[in-house]
């Protein structure tokens, strides 16, 4: 039986792990590459990178990063942040990246999506999108969740799975870092209207929140969080193991 | 020295970069010398199966790894690499693989119920089948049955018969490994499957 994946996310600025982590058994608590391995050897499903670098230094510091964790690490590698065109999936997918996310790039030209999954395949294109209810209705958001682009989300998640996007990471802005557990009814709205994997993010802050996740919505397959692991208030194998005792097929 | 072939489909980055991490010396190469010279072959391959077929022929890649399978020498097909081995693909069409494992490439969509999300994609469990439930498969002689390991495909192997060493399950059996004498192929990638991954690559460059 296929598993239910946990991906930690890291946010890398100018090489760097931004959000500072707890972790006392690593020697570089904000090495990307350290993290990585940590993670990987806990039991992580995936790994996301973000990019979150502005500078041209910066990015090309973040493709160092990404092909020493690459050379390391072998696990699925997803990485996003500053994703636009064809010449930026090409150059971290070179770098041993094996999934691409892309976000406000595709809110600037859409046309990107397909223009990737040609290229490199559907599994290769993940859309990631951000979301708040706003006088009930889903919005997408762009710039960082900053600005309401107006497009009613589930819309544009269908279109962007037709034009061949292979997965889809719901953000909930409403839940983002609230830690009272993910956004359950817009997830479900997702995983009603497309037919390719959906990775929940924000909103995770114990081992229940997951349950409750995989519990509810037995469709959807991975859940995704970055602080709460950083911070080590949950432990990916304390969460496999609850999992496996709730009856969620877990990789342990 | 372990020869992953090159003709043009894929990024080879992390399945080189596995090797090396497991102590192997590997090589991304389409020099017939160096293939012919290499303890152990990889086939790789990822996107559609018709232009990879195509590719492999007119490099003149295909002659060269069923000549090296057919004297003996392990060789490993993973993925789309691991389908190029069976006897044909029914991917748009109908196409001839190399036919070195008896097999034929069919889509997941017939086989797995509706509520199923093609592509198969994610970590799922190996069921040891034929020598390897007999414990008798050296691929995988340092893992055990109910490993978990990583998929990303929508077709998959039917008809293998006795080839077929492992299965997963995902509302039908689907074939994860195949095995005839010297060579083998994985549906899931080694590659990108942790340290069970890294442990079948390894029992692989021991054979």
């Amino acid at each position: 039986m296929i598993t239910k994946r946990i991906i930690p996310c890291l946010d890398v600025k100018d090489g760097r792990v931004v959000k500072g982590t707890k972790f006392k058994d690593l020697n570089d608590v904000s090495s990307p590459v350290e993290l990585a391995k940590f993670y990987t050897d806990a039991g992580a499903d995936e790994l996301v990178f973000y990019d979150i670098t502005a500078s041209s230094d910066g990015r090309k510091l973040f493709t160092e990063i990404l092909t020493e964790t690459a050379s390391n690490v072998f696990i699925p590698l997803t990485v996003g942040g500053g994703i636009s065109t064809i010449e930026d999936f090409d150059r971290v997918l070179k770098c041993g990246a094996d999934k691409v996310s892309v976000n406000s790039g595709a809110i600037r030209n859409p046309s990107i999506i397909g223009e990737a999954a040609r290229l490199y395949g559907d599994q290769c294109v993940v859309l990631s999108v951000d979301v708040s209810l706003i006088d009930g209705v889903y919005r997408v958001f762009a710039k960082g969740a900053r600005e309401n682009t107006g497009m009613e989300a589930i819309d544009w998640i269908k279109r962007c799975v037709d034009a061949g996007a292979g997965e889809v990471v719901v953000n909930s802005i409403d839940t983002d870092g609230v830690k009272q557990g993910f956004d359950i009814p817009l997830l479900k709205a997702v995983c009603d209207a497309v037919n390719v994997p959906v990775i929940a993010s924000g909103g995770a802050g114990c081992i229940e929140d997951f349950i409750e996740l995989f519990t509810e919505i037995p469709d959807i397959d991975a859940g995704l969080a970055a602080s709460i692991f950083h911070f080590k208030e949950v432990e990916i194998a304390d969460l496999k193991e609850a999992m496996a005792k709730a009856g969620i097929p877990a990789r342990r | 020295m372990i020869a992953i072939i090159d003709y043009g489909v894929g990024n080879l980055f992390s399945l080189q970069s596995s090797c090396k991490y497991i102590g192997q010396e590997a090589v991304v190469t389409a020099d017939p010398a160096l293939i012919e010279a290499a303890d152990q072959i990889i086939l790789p391959g990822v996107g559609a199966y018709e232009d990879a077929a195509k590719k492999l022929r007119e490099s003149g890649m295909a002659d060269i790894v069923t000549a090296q399978a057919k004297a003996g020498k392990p060789l490993m097909g993973i993925c789309l690499g691991m389908q190029l081995l069976l006897e044909k693909s029914y991917e748009y069409g109908e196409h001839e693989g190399l036919g070195l494992i008896k097999g034929n490439v069919v889509p997941i969509k017939g086989v797995a119920p509706d509520s199923y999300k093609i592509p198969h994609i994610g970590w799922n469990a190996l069921e040891f089948r034929g020598r390897a439930a007999e414990g008798a498969e050296p691929l995988f002689k340092y893992i055990k049955e109910g490993d978990h390991v990583y998929f990303v495909h929508s077709y998959y192997a039917a008809d293998c018969a006795d080839s077929t060493i492992a299965v997963t399950e995902y509302g039908a059996e689907l074939t994860a490994a195949v095995a005839d004498g010297n060579v083998y192929g994985c549906q899931f990638h080694p590659e990108k499957s942790g340290a069970v991954g890294l442990k079948i690559l390894q029992a692989f460059c021991e054979l």
